[in-house]
């Protein structure tokens, strides 16, 4: 069978992948695996989108594949940029790594700079580390970069603490450091959490626009399904510790396969359409020293039978769209679907 | 029955020399028994404040609030504690409102014991198991701390400890916006099946659009101290007047309308302090012409009768409109 043109060899490996990820943190004589058997692949130009519930490890995945989690955290499995594994890279060169090839933003941006240091020296220091430029050419490009973010009059700003800042300006400037690394993926763990709804509104654009002109891959991990839906191509779910449910996030949102995604969509309110009462998932997450024997998740599930509490269900394909999901009662799903659809229609407004 | 009546509130903090800063700039609204008003905007455009003032919590600069027919003052007199009573609040983060070296039921005891109700401690132990078992706290708990609750709990035990003086009236500042999104659904459905059984009237302040599309009768939106359009929740998400709250609403992300255009303002809320000329959102209106930049609109009734304050709205019909 004759492959299209554009699928190079090099345009197959994926930009970042994780496989068979898990970490673990020590406690006492113990190590407690928080994320387990992980495999995430992110392509050029492709958004991901990780979504869960706090604790649930989608934080921890990414500072732990870059080793920034401590030195309580171990990892096991594959960390794989461009197919090369650098777990088992030097400090040394992982560091040109983290904030070069992977750049990162994380949720408060305030706290993330330093903040008796001018905004051209934070800008900069990225730039000298990553690209090797210094003096005029340093200060050339971090203008350059502010104004790519977005932020107006960027020579003035250079010289500004980031405590004289808004926080949306002050996340253009992490992302202004983020692109001095040139980076060939951003993960960005809640970027627009902190921040208002229309300045959320703003990063995300902006954040749309730089994959858009420089390919760049984007893992977006962010609690808000909404978010999610409007930025990222594909969605991984994930509930205490273990990938739960992926696939394009068209097909995830609109027909989610896994009860814990189809539960976290019937818990919020939208802004349109009927109001309903929400549905919300009984109970609460196991902790990590607690979980039950089988699918984490039965404990809370409707639809939980026998072999949910004695096995763990591996991730499988459900339909030709590379949608996946960990579950046992897949095969009930469609029957259940219906019956459910049917339930909504009849539910009486809120 | 009208219970909370805000009139022409003001709230100026000095802010430096000769610079004030204008938190609250006249606000006003009633809300009646059973019915819940939600306050949203962004950080900075006064709704806490607000909330703190209705309570009488800090006092005013101006204007007036009474609460069943009693004038309100932040004078923190018996007058004031009895009517306390009647007015609850609960904040954001739940481990910060509670005492982490009392067991959660103590906390919830506390108010009876503070108001000195109920006969003895047996009784107002009985009074307090009863309200946890309501808003869906096992009874094992009640001999816990704080930390050893999940957020959601700890959220459960505050709403406990503000229902056991039977309030007549509940602030809710961001109550859910620590709490993820399952358990948030949990704590937003006890507060609608609370309001059904008790009456009670909330004054629910949020920036999460959609919770407070879920749960509100009737929506203020606040910019820069003042409300900007206030009416039906419904009337107001479905077809928004001012054209702050259009943005507002539009640059929420929703997963049931994925590749829907976004009106994207520029720049941030500005700050309090320097308060534009005009109409205080003109900076950053899409739709501005010259008069919104030397005139701010005064908060007026449309024809649908919700409230907005907008040059260019419907409402505005008795304003000249300048050649712009």
């Amino acid at each position: 069978m004759p492959y299209p043109l554009d699928r190079s060899v090099a345009a197959s490996v994926p930009v970042l992948a994780l496989e068979n990820f898990t970490v673990s943190v020590r406690t006492g004589a113990h190590a407690l695996a928080i994320v387990q058997d992980l495999d995430i692949s992110i392509a050029r130009g492709e958004t991901l989108g990780i979504v869960g519930e706090s604790g649930c490890g989608k934080s921890i995945t990414w500072l732990a594949a870059l080793r920034l989690a401590g030195d309580k955290v171990a990892t096991s499995g594959r960390v794989l940029l461009h197919g090369q594994d650098i777990t088992q890279l030097s400090e040394r060169s992982l560091a040109r790594i983290r904030g070069g090839k992977i750049g990162m933003v994380f949720q408060d941006p305030t706290s993330s700079l330093d903040p008796v240091q001018r905004i051209g020296r934070q800008i900069g220091e990225s730039l000298k580390l990553h690209q090797g430029l210094s003096g005029s050419a340093a200060r050339a490009e971090a203008e350059r970069l502010l104004d790519r973010v977005g932020i107006a009059d960027a020579q003035a700003r250079l010289d500004q603490y980031p405590h004289e800042l808004s926080g949306g300006m002050n996340q253009r400037v992490m992302i202004a450091i983020a692109l001095a690394g040139q980076p060939d993926i951003l993960v960005a763990d809640e970027p627009t959490t902190a921040l208002d709804a229309t300045v959320q509104a703003q990063i995300l654009d902006l954040l749309r626009d730089i994959g858009r002109d420089t390919g760049m891959g984007l893992v977006l991990i962010s609690h808000d399904l909404g978010v999610i839906a409007d930025m990222c191509e594909r969605v991984a779910v994930m509930y205490a510790g273990r990938l739960v449910e992926t696939g394009p996030a068209t097909a995830l949102l609109a027909m989610p396969r896994h009860p814990y995604t189809r539960g976290l969509i019937a818990a919020l309110p939208d802004l349109e359409g009927p109001r309903m009462r929400l549905t919300p998932i009984q109970g609460t997450v196991s902790a990590p020293d607690a979980l039950p024997p089988g699918c984490a998740f039965a404990p809370r599930c409707l639809m939980a039978g026998a072999a949910c509490r004695r096995a763990i269900p591996a991730l499988t394909q459900v339909s030709d769209l590379a949608h996946s999901v960990a579950c046992f009662r897949n095969d009930a799903f469609t029957a259940t679907a219906v019956a459910e659809q049917a339930r909504q229609l009849s539910r009486i407004p809120a | 029955m009208t219970l909370l009546i805000v009139d022409n509130i003001v709230k100026h903090y000095a802010a430096g020399e000769r610079r004030i800063l204008q938190a609250v700039n006249g606000v006003s609204f009633t809300l009646a028994a059973n019915r819940t008003l939600g306050i949203v905007g962004e950080s900075g455009c006064g709704k806490s404040t607000t909330a703190k003032l209705a309570l009488g919590l800090v006092p005013a600069s101006s204007g007036r609030i009474s609460f069943a027919g009693r004038e309100i003052s932040a004078l923190r007199d018996a007058r004031w504690r009895s009517l306390r009573r009647s007015m609850q609040m609960v904040y954001q983060d739940p481990l910060a409102a509670l005492d982490r070296r009392l067991t959660v039921g103590e906390q919830v005891i506390e108010p009876l014991t503070i108001h000195r109700l109920e006969a003895n401690h047996a009784a107002r132990r009985e009074k307090a198991l009863a309200l946890f078992a309501s808003v869906g706290l096992r009874s094992d708990l009640f001999t816990r701390y704080p930390h050893e609750l999940s957020g959601g709990q700890r959220q459960r035990v505050v709403l406990a400890r503000a229902l056991i003086l039977e309030p007549r009236l509940l602030i809710c500042d961001e109550p859910i916006s620590a709490l993820d999104v399952s358990v948030g659904a949990q704590v937003i459905n006890l507060l609608q099946d609370l309001k059904a059984q008790t009456g009670m009237a909330y004054l629910f302040i949020s920036h999460d659009l959609k919770m407070v599309r879920q749960i509100a009768d009737e929506v203020a939106v606040m910019y820069l101290g003042r409300i900007v359009e206030q009416g039906e929740s419904e009337e107001i998400f479905r077809n928004p007047a001012h054209p702050y709250t259009e943005a507002l609403i539009s640059a929420i992300p929703s997963i049931r309308r994925r590749s829907r255009d976004r009106i994207v303002l520029k720049g941030d809320p500005p700050n309090p302090v320097d308060m534009p000329a005009g109409c205080p959102f003109h900076p950053r209106c899409p739709r501005a012409i010259a008069h919104c930049r030397s005139e701010r609109p005064a908060l007026r009734q449309g024809p649908d009768g919700r409230l907005v304050a907008c040059h260019l709205a419907p409402s505005a019909g008795l304003l000249q409109r300048p050649a712009a």
